[in-house]
């Protein structure tokens, strides 16, 4: 599992993460989801990611999302791009990370729901990015080391068509580049 | 592409038996004006009239059956299924309720040109439509078509239409965008092309490749290989160039693809992404939209390639998509600057932005009708939908209610509206089309899910 987790080709390592992370993916967007959502998961929950034996390698894009649980990704509330609390945390979180390893450099990938028309949509996705991008420079994170692309509703990590799947879709994805 | 190949053959068949079509010079293609004082003018907007007219389209027949390099079979056969393409054409956009070729006398060669009026006065049909196909030693086939009205017992409009094997089902929408024309009083459509997004594969990885098909959907083409996204293709003026969205550099950017040559390039080598291409209605000009430190404009660049780009917007927000008006004026285009997606109209230099849809709602992907007097759009309010208002933002109507009908395009003669429609959960999508009452709305058949649909003009 580790190597599959260190070979990461943009979303898709995330999405991984977050189907493998279960509960975790769905919790991150609760600030915004409807409230029929779990409720956050405790600190004991990060124990079920990788497997202890074998760590990710530190610095790694595995070592990213293994420090993150989760919060790589932020969420957004319908047609909007702004960074709330919840979105501070885990920016914060990624900040600390990229501070620690500043060789590393990352792409943030903007992403939509489905409910909305296909250009606007590739639009809102590079503002996200754009938005999570500008956050992480408050941070100190050199912007020259980050990227942006936005895949409009192109690329969902919620199958579904209602509004559970729609908030898991409405999110800006960082992803280091190993 | 191979537009010398169909010659005009209109006069000399007026005058002529269909025998001696095959002298016909290669002049250009040209509709056959017959007896125009006849006045059969009917609006598409209002199609009760339409239906109760009784079309019958018959077999075209053929001097020899003998064999072709069509896919279609000999000339008898050939004969058949161009009969079966002209009857597909008229009925298949509710415009018209046509008869045959199935279940209807077949005329013989000699009565092509002199119908046997008595037996479709007996059978209370309004407009017979007969036809011959002929093939040449060298393969070259010659389809001639005519409109009779029975009452009358009068030639309405002739065509005749030389065609390599390939090119025979052009021939059929020649003929029916003849019909169509002559009784409706509108322009042609059915001789043209449409440019798409195939779509395979689970709704998380889904493969999107460009594609070509006929207007109603026959001679499918991929062109590239889905191994990057393609999205939002449009047909040039002229039919030798693609715009097309593609991820081909990581970043989603315009590529303008040739089709002579199988090749393409980027319309502007920039960092930044680049989306919702659009051509100018004489092809000099290309629209696109870019996106820079989160704000998206729109901005304008010579088809020929170098220049320039001019910015046409300048925020705030999100400025994207644009199609001109089709004296290329004026453009009409997206903006959420009042804080959710509207539509606006600006003169074609950028000047004189200013808002004219206000009815509630997001209104989103305006796109100016070729005949200028309708901008189709998608409504979302919920559901998205498709929506037609007049240039000033009057008159807003639905033509379609569905869960998510999306991105309008304007058949070449301003009287057909394409969109496509998702699938809830699945999110299969499929192409549609449906004409300005909003209740004759089809599926175009594709062999793959379809999006993204974009009609060329109508072929010369």
């Amino acid at each position: 599992m580790s190597s599959t987790l260190q070979t990461p080709r943009f979303s898709k390592s995330a999405s991984t993460m977050l189907l493998l992370a279960g509960a975790l993916a769905i919790s991150a967007c609760a600030s915004k989801a409807p409230k029929e959502l779990p409720p956050e998961p405790g600190p004991a929950t990060t124990t079920q990611a990788p497997p202890a034996d074998l760590g990710p390698t530190p610095g790694s894009q595995a070592d990213f999302l293994a420090k993150m649980s989760g919060s790589d990704t932020i969420y957004f509330d319908t047609d909007k791009y702004d960074i709330d609390a919840m979105d501070q945390d885990a920016l914060a979180k990624q900040a600390q990370w990229l501070l620690q390893y500043p060789n590393k450099r990352a792409t943030i990938e903007g992403h939509c729901d489905e409910r909305g028309t296909r250009e606007y949509n590739l639009a809102l996705g590079e503002r996200r990015a754009n938005a999570a991008m500008n956050y992480l420079v408050s941070l100190g994170v050199d912007a020259a080391r980050i990227s942006t692309v936005s895949y409009g509703k192109e690329r969902p990590v919620a199958l579904g068509s209602n509004e559970q799947a729609w908030a898991q879709n409405r999110r800006a994805v960082t992803v280091t580049i190993d | 592409m191979k537009l010398h190949h169909l010659a005009a053959l209109g006069l000399m068949l007026s005058v002529s038996a269909p025998v001696l079509a095959q002298d016909a010079t290669q002049a250009p293609l040209a509709q056959v004006p017959v007896d125009p004082e006849a006045g059969l003018q009917v609006t598409v907007s209002d199609d009760s009239d339409w239906q109760d007219l009784g079309i019958a389209i018959t077999t075209f027949a053929t001097d020899a059956d003998v064999p072709t390099q069509t896919n279609a079979g000999s000339t008898a056969a050939l004969g058949r299924a161009l009969s079966q393409v002209v009857a597909a054409d008229l009925k298949n956009n509710g415009l018209f309720k046509p008869s045959g070729p199935a279940g209807l006398p077949q005329p013989a060669f000699s009565e092509v040109q002199t119908p046997n009026f008595p037996i479709w006065s007996v059978r209370s049909t309004d407009m017979l439509v007969q036809g011959y196909v002929r093939a040449a030693a060298s393969g070259q086939l010659t389809v001639g078509c005519y409109l009779y009205d029975v009452a009358l017992k009068q030639q309405l409009a002739k065509g005749g239409w030389q065609v390599g094997p390939a090119d025979w089902r052009r021939a059929a929408h020649k003929c029916a965008d003849m019909v169509y024309s002559r009784l409706s009083g509108e322009s042609p459509f059915f001789d043209s092309k449409i440019a798409y997004i195939a779509e395979t594969g689970p709704k998380d990885r889904r493969i999107k490749r460009l594609a070509v098909m006929d207007s109603d959907g026959a001679n499918h083409r991929y062109l590239t290989s889905g191994q990057a996204t393609a999205l939002t293709p449009r047909y040039s003026p002229d039919y030798s160039k693609i715009l097309y969205l593609s991820y081909l550099n990581g970043q989603p950017s315009i590529y303008s693809y040739d089709l002579a040559t199988n090749s393409q390039k980027l319309i502007v080598r920039t960092g930044n992404p680049t989306m919702a291409p659009r051509w100018s209605p004489d092809g000099k000009w290309v629209l696109y939209s870019m996106s820079t430190g989160g704000r998206t404009d729109i901005y304008r660049i010579s088809s020929a390639g170098g220049g320039t780009p001019q910015r046409l917007t300048n925020g705030p927000g999100i400025n994207i998509g644009g199609s001109y008006s089709p004296d290329g004026s004026r453009i009409v285009f997206e903006s959420d600057r009042s804080g959710s997606q509207q539509v606006y109209v600006m003169n074609a230099d950028g000047s004189n932005q200013h808002r004219i849809s206000f009815f509630g709602g997001r209104a989103a992907t305006p796109e100016w009708s070729p005949r200028g007097d309708q901008i189709a759009f998608t409504h979302i309010a919920g559901n998205l939908r498709i929506a037609v208002m007049s240039p000033d933002g009057r008159g807003m109507r639905y033509l379609t209610d569905s869960w998510q009908d999306e991105a309008p395009t304007w058949s070449p003669n301003g009287r057909i509206v394409q969109f496509f429609r998702t699938e809830k959960n699945s999110g299969i999508t499929s192409i549609w089309q449906v004409d300005l009452t909003g209740r004759n709305e089809r599926k175009l058949p594709t062999p793959v899910g379809a999006s993204d649909p974009a009609w060329g003009p109508v072929r010369p």
